[in-house]
């Protein structure tokens, strides 16, 4: 339908104005303001003790959690494409879950299973204040998300192609490697570039369950929390900028994917 | 030989199959026709081992082949959609079942060579199927279930998919191909002008069943009931008997046995002549006349001629 | 080979059966269930009445209305702004569309605690502009369109993308205006997506977090929202409570979800 023109440049106007002022401005002002003193003093601060490890914890999560859940994500896709089984609303629902709960609920879940007095709260090793529960609530918030990708495309896909591989005499584990797996690897890989940003970028869970002990259980997320409650505004922009570029790689990522994805 | 022994299939409550037995002979191209729902995939499918009888056996040489998964049955099986994989060259697709039995490298690269040649895809090596037109894929998935010699090639509506030229071009290829190469063939279409032209054998099924089975010919000329008669070709129905448009002679004089109509319309499609006809208490029936025949009777809507059958077939009313 | 070991591997390629639904069901089982189950049992671990009076405290159940009534406020505005921002990048064409076309994931890609600190650079007492809004109620509504933003959007393009051009053609041709067009053909098809996206930026928005930290000033009463409320109630090692708050969001949330599906399912009716 064609729009007259007035109309048509007073809604791109509205909308790009909504745009600037929720967000392209803010974060236009925020790289401004990291970078108003000069680069120097923005890389002192990434590069201090507590920032590199802050930074190199956030990153060891996340390379524990994203692999995890892209094999269960893979393996959980071909269960709802592929399977014939009772209950897969259930399983759907089950899935959504980690989107419907607040990021603080997540980390008093897993204080209440981990930490004491908790079902499991008497492990050997502790989870609760420590790397470990920083992981299991990455794990958590991260869940569904190659899930959600790859299982669509499994659907659209079907499985002709594996059968004509069964009929040209590969195994199950040849088809899968050979024929189902490349067939999926951009809806992998778009799952895999969201999984990367959302583990990176979490703060509610991880706020609650890992005690910031700074060097030790505080990510870069909780760096930036610190560093603004101590007024170190500066030091709080640096840590922002990092991640907003992580962000910004992301989406350069995923505009990359996207066409991929559609292609095929 | 393959032989399918009294093979059921459901679905739920949809019976696909019910107690079906055949006899392919090596080296014969065999159509499986029938309408949708008729069965004739299912069996096909059945026979490749991508589904499981619920009774019944399938053999393969004298071999029990019913339990055997598709893998090792020594089968080709091409697809209505080609099933292409989408993620590799032309070549790639054609070596696939090379490289999974380990063949060596320059066998295969020799085998694909070859191959691409007979289907008429020399030079299309590193193309991907999205570059491929239709009839080129099917070409391709061919070539890819030949490549490791199947004892038997199995074709799924393989031309379905095609428009209406390319369609008669492949299927007289696929005939030629079948000519040269002598793999046992068995193939499924709804197509009786496919099945006809090309076939040794048909099996017409209808609703699970196996109608008939026999040379084009012989299903033509001595169909074996209606299902079979009108599946095969056009009919006419005049009291309890079926008959073709050609087997009607138009006389213009009465004569023992012919039965007196009028003539309601006179339809000229080129060579061929239809002359719809009513025949004192019954429906309308089309006959089919040349046009010289045509000519020689005059024939003019409203006329009154009378119509003589030949080659009829009786049918329960 | 025998026909025994033939049988084991009997089944073709392509069905995965057993092995994807068994380990999913373990991990997810392991990883979410639990948790989940362990906020909903213990919430109630203080019997019936510590659960009602902890959900029915005044600051819990200011806490609650707060984010409700904001939460609603936000997705309602993003779900005309959405669309209309939806519309703009579908059928406008202008340069670097392709450019603000990706900034709209930019919610989803940053860091929640990001986000707080980038609003309140422009909102906040170091605005350039001074407009100061932090510590308001305002600032939670702020934070809350910014990251529920994408949603709505997200979920209408695909949808406009594939709407019948010939339906709005045959509209025109019967003499309907640009307005009515939009009112009567496109808005009605694009409801169900709109209602969807919305339902889901409603779901993120009661349980958001991060982006309200900084910029809130968390004031009870006032400012104070149910997942800071819940954090705070931890604070004071008072889990028990805060997991009775969480079973209140949690059932508002399955709510939605299952809402959700059921749009879905009705949407779906007018397919062809």
């Amino acid at each position: 339908m064609t729009v007259d023109r007035p109309w048509r440049i007073g809604l791109r106007v509205l909308a790009l104005g909504y745009l600037a002022l929720l967000l392209l401005i803010p974060i236009g002002l925020v790289f401004y303001r990291t970078f108003e003193n000069g680069i120097g003093a923005v890389y002192d601060s990434v590069t201090t003790p507590a920032a590199i490890s802050a930074f190199s914890l956030t990153l060891t999560v996340t390379a524990i959690a994203v692999p995890l859940n892209t094999i269960f994500g893979v393996l959980c896709a071909l269960a709802l494409a592929r399977g014939r089984f009772r209950g897969k609303a259930l399983l759907n629902a089950i899935i959504d879950l980690p989107f419907a709960i607040s990021p603080v609920v997540v980390g008093l879940a897993l204080i209440l299973v981990f930490g004491r007095g908790g079902w499991l709260g008497d492990l050997p090793f502790q989870v609760i204040f420590s790397v470990p529960g920083i992981v299991l609530a990455t794990i958590f918030i991260s869940i569904p998300f190659v899930v959600r990708e790859v299982t669509p495309v499994l659907t659209e896909v079907g499985d002709e192609q594996e059968q004509a591989a069964s009929t040209l005499g590969a195994g199950r584990w040849q088809a899968f490697w050979r024929v189902t797996l490349p067939s999926i690897r951009w809806g992998v890989a778009y799952g895999v570039v969201l999984s990367v940003a959302r583990c990176i970028g979490e703060f509610g869970a991880v706020s609650v369950v890992s005690g910031k002990i700074s060097g030790e259980t505080e990510t870069l997320t909780l760096l930036v929390e610190k560093r603004f409650q101590n007024f170190d505004l500066a030091g709080a922009y640096a840590a922002s900028a990092l991640l907003a570029f992580i962000a910004l790689a992301t989406l350069l990522a995923m505009t990359m994917i996207n066409p991929r994805r559609d292609e095929e | 030989m393959i032989a399918v022994r009294d093979v059921t299939k459901s679905f739920g409550d949809f019976v696909a199959l019910g107690g079906v037995s055949l006899e392919i002979p090596d080296g014969s191209l065999t159509a499986l026709l029938g309408p949708s729902g008729s069965g004739k995939s299912t069996l096909l499918r059945i026979i490749a081992g991508l589904e499981q009888p619920d009774s019944g056996a399938i053999e393969i040489h004298g071999a029990d082949a019913t339990r055997v998964p598709p893998q090792r049955r020594g089968i080709g099986f091409v697809f209505q959609h080609y099933a292409a994989f989408k993620h590799m060259t032309v070549r790639e697709n054609v070596a696939f079942g090379m490289r999974i039995r380990r063949q060596p490298k320059d066998r295969i690269r020799e085998r694909v060579d070859e191959l691409l040649e007979v289907v008429g895809l020399a030079g299309y090596h590193e193309r991907y199927p999205n570059q491929l037109s239709g009839g080129q894929r099917q070409r391709m998935a061919l070539a890819r279930a030949l490549a490791v010699e199947p004892k038997v090639l199995l074709l799924d509506e393989p031309f379905g998919a095609l428009d209406a030229k390319v369609r008669a071009e492949l299927r007289e290829w696929l005939r030629r191909l079948h000519d040269k190469v002598h793999v046992t063939t068995v193939l499924v279409t709804h197509d009786q002008e496919e099945a006809m032209a090309i076939s040794d054998r048909i099996a017409v099924m209808d609703h699970g069943s196996i109608e008939q089975v026999g040379g084009p010919r012989e299903l033509y000329d001595r169909p074996a009931n209606g299902f079979v008669m009108r599946f095969l070709g056009p009919v006419s129905k005049i009291g309890d008997s079926l008959v073709r448009p050609h087997d009607i002679t138009i006389l213009l004089e009465p004569e023992d046995g012919a039965r007196d109509a009028v003539v309601s319309r006179v339809v000229h499609l080129g060579f061929e002549v239809r002359v719809e006809l009513r025949v004192a208490g019954e429906e309308a029936i089309s006959a089919q006349v040349t046009r010289n025949e045509a000519d020689q009777l005059e024939l003019v809507e409203g006329g009154v001629v009378w119509v003589r059958t030949t080659h009829t077939l009786a049918v329960p009313a | 080979m025998t026909t025994l070991a033939l049988n084991l591997r009997g089944r073709p390629a392509g069905r995965p059966g057993a092995l994807g639904l068994g380990i999913s069901t373990l991990w997810l089982s392991l990883i979410v269930l639990l948790p989940v189950a362990a906020v909903v049992a213990r919430s109630t671990e203080g019997g019936l009445d510590a659960f009602w009076s902890a959900i029915s405290s005044r600051q819990a159940v200011s806490a609650l209305r707060f984010t409700l009534v904001v939460s609603l406020v936000a997705t309602v505005i993003n779900a005309v702004t959405g669309t209309l921002i939806a519309w703009v990048l579908v059928r406008d064409r202008f340069r670097g569309k392709r450019v603000v076309n990706a900034l709209i994931d930019l919610p989803f890609a940053l860091p929640t605690i990001v986000a707080g600190l980038t609003l309140l650079a422009l909102y906040g007492p170091t605005s350039p502009v001074g407009i100061d809004v932090a510590f308001t109620q305002f600032a939670v509504l702020l934070a809350l369109l910014f990251v529920t933003l994408p949603f709505v959007i997200r979920a209408v393009q695909p949808v406009l993308i594939e709407l019948d051009r010939e339906m709005e053609e045959a509209a025109l041709s019967l003499g309907a205006s640009g307005r009515t067009v939009f009112l009567r053909v496109i808005l009605p098809n694009l409801v169900p997506a709109i209602l969807s996206g919305a339902a889901l930026a409603f779901a993120r928005a009661v349980g958001e977090f991060g982006s309200i930290v900084l910029i809130s000033g968390n004031i009870p009463f006032e400012t104070q929202v149910a997942s800071m409320f819940i954090f705070k109630q931890i604070e004071s090692d008072n889990p028990i409570g805060a997991a009775a708050i969480s079973v209140v969001l949690l059932a508002l949330s399955l709510l939605v979800l299952i809402g959700i599906r059921g749009l879905g399912r009705w949407g779906a009716r007018h397919d062809r």
